[in-house]
């Protein structure tokens, strides 16, 4: 279509009017929220003074709410490109106070206010300028065809009649007629943009609140698997570990009182008893890795110098946590020791083990050096990898400082906020 | 011999009823509480307590805490402790007044039928018997520095002495000679300067004072 086809069309395009709707329908959205908002603003600030806060305050953002939502189906209908709204998450605080005041704190709820606010006063001033616009271009453009049903002459002292006045308000109506379209779009598209900018979240916000609904999410997922293993580990305990010591004593009992037995059936009962014990053995050692009870009974002091214990070599040990951390940090800080402790006695030749637990306000640091031969990375071994994706699930970080030779240090920080 | 057992496992407390009546010891009560526990020892005054650390109503320490008292109210009553994993605080918590006629056990070792009779005999008559397990864990938390003096042959042979075992019972236990427990137990008592003492009793005392300490 050539440039002068476009003006000529543009008039009569539907997305012409649409626009001059939108800003008409904006101006009157707009001033009423403005109303609105700012009466309720100024009964917010006065009912501030004399202490009463919340209520008023969580009043004012509902009615912001509202007209976000009256500002939405405007620019959905007359537009037909809705604005993507990114529902404030709901704030995860308990109470009232502490709801209003998180909602009052996302960027997006302020300029949501403040959209609302302003617009009114910019759209009605458009809606005025077009509405000129369009009245001088409808009425104008067709002059000479009514001006003879006008009087001839009026309080400014034109001559209607006269040809050269009827020539130039032709023009100045076929010069609106046809700037009008582009004016009115370009109001319209500001509108839409500005809009944009304000009443959608962010792409970081929405970002910021996919982050942080995630890691909600895992944390959750984390505190659901650690419930989950106390629970298999009380199952086990209650059931099987019961039952397999029952089993492996009255196979102990009756090796002892059968000894009169041919010494194959003897040998089958001595078998059976040395596997029921290895067994109940393998399935202390499957417990203990699982979620050992000494760490919810006792904290993590109790379980490390369990497993520090049980270790062939000398093992240092300082544990200082105080205040306990969640079951979820501790439950990562005994499997991260425990599982450094297999990779030092499996893999180097170390003589001595130093380790040390301690929490600084929301930190909590593991320290576990070794004198062994060096050269552990995260590559070599599934060992290590396991231990940083267990660091890492919790928020925490991990170095690993082996130089071939040793030695090996491994510091670990999980986040504990108390 | 008069045995109390407090066991809240039906199935195990079964079972050490039937073993140590094989063993011609007289069981004469049994609880599944620590409350049970107590007013059978108050009624029977029996030889030996023998507790499950973990009983309701919250399955934690419910039994270690009612040994504590059995200990404390009838100094008589020998006290042998069941227990799913060993704990240094309660060992020490044990430990703490006098060391005689006190067993702390894992409860695994119940499927050996002559060494946890033999545990439970040694108590009841005044010894101790304490788990490898408690005796490591007293090392690695109150004396890591006598850990890089002591060998590892060494370190073993401490655990034993400590669980209240004889010579005899060592050699055993670790495969070697009698004399060659005796030379590491030497090694053993010059390197944490301890004196030396005849029984074995009176050496485990020497011991636990140490790991105490």
């Amino acid at each position: 279509m050539t440039v002068g086809g476009r003006v000529l069309r543009a008039p009569w395009q539907a997305g012409t009017w649409l626009a001059t709707f939108q800003i008409a329908a904006g101006s009157v959205v707009g001033m009423l929220a403005f109303t609105v908002l700012s009466v309720a603003g100024t009964v917010v600030l006065m009912l501030a003074l004399v202490g009463v806060r919340r209520l008023p305050l969580s009043g004012l953002l509902w009615l912001g709410r509202m007209c976000t939502r009256m500002h939405r189906s405007r620019f959905a209908a007359l537009r037909g490109e809705p604005i993507p709204a990114v529902v404030p998450r709901p704030p995860g605080g308990r109470g009232l106070r502490a709801r209003v005041r998180a909602e009052a704190q996302q960027p997006v709820v302020r300029s949501r206010l403040a959209y609302s606010l302003l617009s009114g006063l910019g759209l009605t001033l458009g809606a005025a300028v077009s509405m000129t616009l369009w009245t001088v271009g409808l009425l104008g453009t067709p002059i000479a065809a009514y001006a003879w049903a006008l009087p001839a002459g009026n309080g400014f002292g034109w001559r209607l009649h006269e040809p050269a006045t009827l020539a130039a308000l032709t023009s100045a109506g076929l010069l609106c007629l046809h700037a009008t379209p582009w004016v009115v779009r370009a109001m319209a598209a500001w509108d839409a943009a500005i809009a944009k900018r304000l009443l959608a979240s962010s792409h970081v916000d929405h970002l910021v609140q996919r982050v942080e609904v995630l890691s909600e999410n895992q944390i959750r997922l984390l505190d659901a698997a650690d419930a989950e293993r106390r629970r298999i580990e009380r199952d086990l305990h209650d059931g099987t570990q019961q039952r397999l010591t029952s089993l492996a004593m009255n196979l102990g009992i009756a090796r002892e009182l059968l000894s009169h037995l041919p010494p194959d059936a003897h040998k089958l009962i001595a078998d059976a008893h040395e596997e029921a014990k290895q067994a109940l053995t393998e399935l202390r050692g499957f417990v203990r890795g699982l979620h050992p009870a000494v760490l919810d009974d006792r904290g993590l002091d109790a379980a490390l110098s369990g497993i520090a214990a049980r270790l062939p070599l000398p093992v240092h040990l300082t544990v200082d946590v105080a205040p306990r951390p969640s079951r979820t940090i501790e439950a990562a800080a005994y499997f991260v020791v425990s599982e450094a402790l297999t990779n030092v006695a499996k893999h180097t030749e170390a003589d001595n083990v130093h380790i040390e637990v301690n929490r600084q306000d929301d930190r909590l640091r593991i320290h576990i050096a070794d004198d062994g031969g060096g050269g552990a990375t995260l590559e070599k071994g599934t060992g290590l990898r396991g231990l940083r994706e267990r660091v890492t699930s919790v928020g925490g970080e991990l170095h690993i400082d082996s130089p071939v030779g040793g030695p090996t240090v491994i510091s670990v920080e999980l986040p504990c906020a108390s | 011999m008069r045995v109390v057992i407090a066991e809240d496992s039906a199935l195990l407390r079964e079972g050490l009823v039937r073993m140590l009546e094989l063993a011609g010891i007289q069981v004469v009560s049994t609880a599944t509480d620590a409350e049970g526990l107590l007013a059978a020892v108050e009624l029977h005054q029996p030889d030996l307590a023998l507790v499950d650390v973990r009983m309701p109503p919250t399955q934690t320490d419910e039994g270690m805490r009612a040994a504590l008292v059995v200990r404390e109210r009838w100094p008589q009553v020998a006290v042998l402790v069941l227990s799913q994993y060993v704990e240094e605080e309660y060992a020490t918590e044990l430990l703490a007044g006098e060391s005689s006629g006190l067993g702390y056990l894992l409860k695994d070792r119940v499927a050996n039928f002559r060494e946890f009779l033999d545990a439970v005999r040694r108590v009841a008559s005044g010894g101790t018997a304490l788990d490898p397990e408690v005796v490591s864990q007293l090392l690695v938390r109150r004396r890591p520095d006598s850990l890089a003096r002591l060998s590892l042959r060494e370190r073993e042979v401490l655990t034993l002495m400590a669980e209240g075992r004889s010579n005899a019972g060592i050699a055993m236990g670790l495969a070697i000679s009698e004399s060659a427990v005796a030379k590491h137990i030497n090694g053993i008592f010059t390197k944490l300067d301890l004196q030396t003492t005849d029984t074995d009793h009176r050496r485990v005392l020497a011991v636990l004072k140490y790991l105490k300490a």
